[in-house]
């Protein structure tokens, strides 16, 4: 394989790589606040794509992102409000499958309202056939645009719980919730929050990537999956690791086309997981005892 | 010979050394207790010595077996029965139905001859139940067999845990924290039974934090403060020893 | 203890001949067509029963199962050798009576491997595999559990749909009956309806005497505690790990037999069985039974079942699965025949909280 060529498969492993990283810091924002895995991130993304298209029809692309965002966020605010809010002490069971089964309700709400075709939003710039140079390798400048909203994603969210007070809530209230509440720290719209988040930067997510893939309403259960071998490689919680994990992700599955036929492809990320789960469940970053600790 | 054999025993956690070369004996038929002020490292030692944890370094020995780093099953299989600080009942079971878990070690009907329900199966069910009865008639708390444990008083509870690890019939019995949430009435009848345990041969190891049951019924005492062993003899010249009223008291 | 056992499996075998009757008298004997499939999938689920409601391990991944006994059952016996008669390995199994001869789609003679064979392949294969990834898998708890047998689950159907040789998306047909012994073969077709249906059913009846059985025995006992307070039960001397996975293989085997008799029974198999959404049905029928009730299973089975494979639920189908799961999950996670109403109103009334919550 020519370096071109590498390089080619590189620069799309790292397009894919960076949606799987947002999907994984999905699932951290709200495993980070509540110890719940949240099954339906996928269908966040799904969601901002979806929306999008259709509001895109009516109203300039700029505006049908803004609103496909705040759209999914408040869906992701009333999944956490009808379903989660107000179950005492769940077990971890139950937990799992109840946002199996919200991930499945979402999925076929999707498929009522906009039935099995598939759409994508145009291309922010320019247009199926344009693309940029840079040394052999040509690609999409919706690429850029990719790479660049994962990397303010990762931005802001860092300035968020590093910087403002209401991240340091957040992370009190992710890391003792008792005690974040003894604070005054009202914990329980914290955790509504943390679900907003997470369908917020999911949906612009899918929405900066449907050009280049295509969104349906089936896509969430496998970018779930994905995203959340992604948030466990890189320790679970660990939102930088995430990043990581999630370029490392993407890389190797795009050049796993070169051992593998394409039909496979899918399994890569699956035989990632197994691997990861059965040999090193905290993750590449993650720590031993971490992992231990968020038991239900 | 003795019993259990606790050799040079160090465990740590990230930074803290909760175990350090902690070494005693139990002898056969008697009572030991373990003392120490709370965070003294007495439940990891029952951890290590009962196979839910795994010491960096020291042995453990039982009945002349090394069984340090071994797993629970194991050892429960080579007659060590412990019970739990906060009381471990399968709470969706009835009483009798935990008890007759107890009788696991004893008994041998696996998957296939449970799904066949085979003639020899239903002998063993038979004993095992009859087993599990006696332990509990023992304790007195025959009556309680049909009910659900959850539903159980917290000293009925103690009482099934404790038919429980009997069931078994083992050598050797780690009680942690058998007094734990107990009046002072129960505490005495707890005093009682431990030594009608030891007086049907099984040897007991208990870690207890209420004094007056540590010196009605040992035999012997260990005293743990931070990880180390600080004192070990009989409980009247424990009780006197400087070191100990220094940990327990301060300066 | 022990008669109740019996008398309920008693009472249900009559209940099977009732339905039967009943269709028949209403005129609807076409009907026993979709309860013979819904046997079947009562297999799965009840093996899916005894793992999440008494060793209380999820499994997403009991389609990945059911599709290998299916798949496997398929490929062998469409496979054609007879151009490979004369091959040393061919000529060997010829020999040892495992093929059999049977008429291909242009009249000429195919010669495939016996039903008998394949049945035997596919248990061994599946059970294999399942233990095999049942070692590692088990060792997880919690959502990692959930998300492994997921992924195991996705992998096995990514397998199947990207493979050309078991038929891609298209999977395979052509799947000839299954003749157990002569005079009773699991295939469709009209005059052995009836007999196919009994079958499926005395089947499920053997099954759930087995389990019944099981339950009460010293190892449903060590499985139950294993539930309750996995310490204690180790503690007590039950080799934990070793009874999770034996759980684990016996809920796949199941899945692989009913795999592979519902493949003979509709004549072939696709990726479909293999998919999340079917994972995500048996889960949901084991929700809505009961976790701990092996009746409640089979109850809720046979009914959602069933109804789907009538099409009552029409391109809703996984919506009424996923809506169920979430109702019950929020509002009975006993499962609906157990539901505590009482408490269940208490919790819904703002700023009350029930007594107590389940495992």
């Amino acid at each position: 394989m020519s370096l071109d060529l590498l390089l080619q498969y590189l620069v799309a492993g790292l397009t894919y790589g960076s949606i799987y990283a947002v999907v994984g810091i999905g699932f951290n924002i709200i495993y980070n606040a509540t110890g719940i895995i949240n099954f339906a991130q996928g269908e966040f993304v799904m969601l901002g794509g979806m929306l999008a298209v259709s509001f895109q029809r009516v109203v300039p692309l700029p505006l049908a992102i803004a609103g496909a965002v705040a759209a999914t966020a408040g869906v992701g605010a009333l999944v956490e409000v009808t379903f989660i809010r107000w179950l005492w002490k769940p077990s971890v069971l139950r937990m799992i499958v109840i946002t199996i089964g919200v991930s499945i309700l979402l999925r076929e709400g999707a498929l009522l309202l906009w039935g099995e075709s598939v759409r994508s939003l145009p291309y922010f710039t320019g247009d199926e056939v344009s693309s940029i140079a840079v040394g052999g390798v040509r690609f999409s400048p919706q690429v850029l645009w990719v790479l660049g909203t994962t990397g303010l994603i990762v931005a802001f969210l860092s300035v968020f719980f590093g910087h403002t007070m209401l991240g340091w809530e957040m992370r009190a209230c992710a890391s003792n919730r008792d005690a974040a509440a003894l604070c005054g720290i009202p914990t329980r719209n914290l955790v509504t929050l943390s679900f907003v988040l997470s369908a917020a930067i999911g949906a612009l997510a899918g929405c900066v990537v449907s050009p280049i893939t295509y969104t349906s309403y089936a896509v969430g259960a496998g970018l779930a999956i994905k995203g959340f071998t992604v948030a466990i490689l890189g320790g679970l919680g660990n939102s930088m690791g995430a990043v990581a994990a999630g370029l490392v992700l993407g890389v190797l599955e795009s050049l796993s086309v070169w051992v593998l036929p394409t039909a496979y492809k899918d399994t890569v990320s699956l035989t990632i997981l197994l691997a990861i789960l059965f040999m090193r469940p905290s993750g590449l970053f993650g720590s031993r005892e971490a992992s231990r600790l968020k038991e239900f | 010979m003795a019993l259990l054999e606790v050799a040079g025993l160090h465990k740590r956690f990230g930074g803290v050394q909760a175990v350090k070369d902690v070494s005693f004996r139990v002898e056969p038929g008697t009572i030991k207790a373990v003392i120490g002020p709370n965070g003294a490292g007495k439940t990891t030692l029952f951890d290590l010595v009962s196979g839910f944890r795994a010491p960096d370094a020291g042995t453990v020995r039982f009945r002349d077996t090394p069984i340090e780093g071994r797993p629970p099953h194991e050892i429960a299989a080579l007659g060590l029965s412990r019970t739990f600080q906060n009381i471990k009942l399968f709470g969706h079971m009835t009483a009798l139905e935990n008890v007759m878990v107890g009788r696991h070690v004893r008994s041998r009907a696996g998957f296939l001859a449970g799904m066949l329900d085979l003639p020899r199966t239903r002998r063993e069910e038979r004993e095992i139940e009859a087993a599990a009865l006696e332990a509990m008639e023992f304790l007195g708390i025959g009556p309680l067999a049909g009910l659900e444990a959850s539903s159980l008083s917290y000293g009925q509870q103690r009482s099934v845990e404790l038919a429980r690890a009997l069931a078994s019939e083992p050598r050797m019995l780690l009680l942690d924290e058998p007094a734990a949430g107990l009046n002072m009435r129960e505490t005495s009848d707890l005093a009682r039974l431990i030594a009608r345990i030891r007086d049907r041969g099984v040897t007991v190891l208990v870690v207890e934090h209420d004094m007056s049951l540590v010196m009605s019924i040992s035999d012997e005492v260990v005293v743990l403060s931070f990880g180390e062993k600080i004192a070990e003899a009989d409980p009247r010249s424990v009780q006197q020893d400087p070191d100990v009223v220094r940990v327990y008291l301060g300066e | 203890m022990r008669p109740g056992r019996h008398l309920q499996v008693a009472i249900f075998a009559a209940a099977v001949v009732a339905v039967h009757l009943a269709a028949e008298a209403g005129g609807k004997g076409f009907f026993l067509t979709q309860l013979t499939m819904t046997a079947y999938y009562t297999l799965v689920v009840v093996g899916l029963s005894l793992l999440m409601g008494y060793a209380g391990q999820i499994s997403l991944g009991q389609a990945g199962f059911f599709s290998i006994g299916g798949y496997v059952a398929a490929a062998l016996t469409t496979l054609d050798l007879a151009p490979h008669r004369a091959r040393a390995a061919v000529a060997a199994l010829a020999r040892a009576h495992l093929l059999v001869v049977r008429p291909d789609l242009y009249g000429g003679e195919a010669l495939s491997v016996h039903p008998w064979v394949a049945f035997v392949a596919a248990v061994l294969l599946g059970a294999g595999v399942a233990w095999a990834i049942g070692v590692p898998v088990l060792r997880l708890k919690g959502h990692y559990l959930a998300m492994a047998t997921l992924a195991f689950g996705t992998i096995v159907g990514s397998i199947l749909v990207g493979t050309q040789a078991l038929g891609a998306a298209d999977g395979i047909s052509g799947v000839p009956p299954f003749e157990l012994v002569p005079g009773l073969r699991v295939g469709g077709g009209a005059a052995d309806r009836v007999r196919n249906y009994y079958l499926a059913w005395g089947l499920v009846a053997v099954a759930m005497l087995l389990l019944l059985n099981l339950v009460q025995a010293r190892a449903g006992r060590a499985l139950r505690a294993i539930h309750g307070a996995e310490d204690a039960a180790r503690a007590m001397g039950v080799d934990t790990a070793r009874y999770k996975l034996a759980t684990f293989v016996l809920a796949a085997v199941l899945a692989v037999v009913a795999g592979v008799l519902l493949t003979h029974y509709n004549g072939g198999i696709g990726p479909s069985e293999a998919s999340v959404m079917k994972s995500v049905r048996y889960v949901a029928i084991v929700a809505v039974g009961g976790m701990g009730s092996l009746w409640g299973t089979l109850s809720a089975s046979a009914v959602l079942n069933f109804l789907s494979l009538r099409g009552y639920f029409g391109a809703y189908d996984d919506a009424v699965f996923g809506g169920i799961l979430v109702l019950v999950m929020l509002l009975a996670p006993e499962g609906i025949l157990q539901a505590n109403l009482r408490g269940l109103l208490r919790q819904l009334v703002p700023g009350r909280r029930a007594a107590g919550e389940e495992k």
